[in-house]
């Protein structure tokens, strides 16, 4: 027993090199960071087009206002479910936590029945929108609506594969050490398009429809 | 023994690195999620009931009560806080803030004055000084 001391860093008294590893230099897990510094590159795109549309929003070009064609109930409906996609995610990593496979399992689907509502909504109000002579093509103002706002919506239809994916990835190889990474990205991914989505309610409806 | 006490906990150690460093609670997902409801409730409340007849005064509520949300869903949804990642995460984020900040505010106010300059009235000679 004491041989194997011996043969350890900082143990017994012939050993002069002692290497302290403080977890303090790098981080423990370089893909989470990397995936947060993709986010932070989508939250760019993302500058740009709210940028765009705050300058042309109001840019009506005789069309309809934002006023006339926004309706809030349904984004109203839409917010609730995103909110609610965001902590059933959320329970689903607590599950995963506790490895506990088949709760984290019916989280995660039920996360992605709140995220196909959301989809399914906004492209009835896209449709609603182009079928009364308001699609992209209408004004400046539609123009960037349709962009910022149906660029959010694809960051959701990818997410919604992921997750699919995801979950025929754990049904096949169980909660495995590479999935639980996978997960976390996809958790940050869709908490962050929560956040994306805040700023678009906020900005996008709520300012829109404003006298 | 205590060698191999040592050897075990350093095994248990290395399987912590499992979680990521990410340490998500019950709790903290419900007080982020139970703010984040109130945060949305109360602009929507504002605008859809007429509450707020002025317009700017409105605008900034909305956009206030939407940047504390945002801050609520970093902290108790991305559990954003200084020592995760070793820093590293909070670096990247306050750079591309400094970007978004620049970005947003560059783009309005230089389109904004551009707009203005090119309103027909600065076409009329009687206009210009």
């Amino acid at each position: 027993m004491s041989e194997i001391s011996n043969t350890l860093p900082g143990r017994g008294p012939h050993q002069p090199l002692v290497f302290h590893d403080t977890h303090e230099s790098h981080p423990a897990n370089g893909t989470l960071l990397g995936f947060w510094v993709y986010l932070m590159s989508d939250c760019l795109i993302f500058a740009c087009l709210f940028a765009a549309y705050g300058v042309l929003g109001r840019e009506y070009a005789g069309g309809p206002t934002a006023q006339e064609v926004l309706e809030l109930p349904a984004v109203a409906v839409n917010t609730s479910l995103l909110l609610l996609s965001s902590i059933t995610y959320g329970f689903a990593v607590l599950a995963m936590q506790r490895n506990q496979r088949n709760p984290m399992l019916v989280w995660l689907v039920i996360t992605g029945l709140l995220g196909a509502g959301f989809i399914t909504l906004e492209l009835r109000e896209f449709a609603h929108l182009i079928s009364i002579g308001a699609g992209p093509q209408r004004s400046a103002f539609l123009s960037s609506f349709f962009t910022l706002v149906g660029t959010h919506g694809l960051h959701v239809t990818c997410g919604l594969i992921w997750l699919v994916v995801l979950i025929t990835q754990v049904l096949k190889k169980g909660l495995i050490s590479a999935n639980k990474r996978r997960l976390l990205c996809l958790s940050m991914f869709w908490h962050f398009l929560d956040v994306v989505w805040v700023g678009v309610f906020s900005f996008v409806y709520l300012m829109g429809v404003l006298p | 023994m205590s060698a191999h006490d040592e050897l075990h906990a350093h095994g248990d150690d290395r399987g912590h690195d499992e979680d990521f460093g990410i340490h998500a609670t019950f709790s903290g997902y419900m007080t982020g999620f139970v703010a984040s409801v109130v945060l949305t409730v109360i602009p929507f409340w504002l605008v859809m009931g007429h509450v707020i007849t002025k317009s700017s005064t409105a605008a900034v509520i909305i956009l206030a009560l939407a940047a504390v949300q945002i801050v609520v869903h970093m902290i108790y949804f991305l559990h954003m806080n200084a020592k995760s990642e070793g820093g590293w995460n909070m670096l990247a984020l306050v750079f591309t803030i400094v970007l978004v900040v620049i970005t947003l505010s560059g783009s309005i106010w230089i389109m904004y004055h551009l707009n203005s300059n090119m309103m027909p009235s600065m076409m009329d000679p009687s206009n210009l000084p």
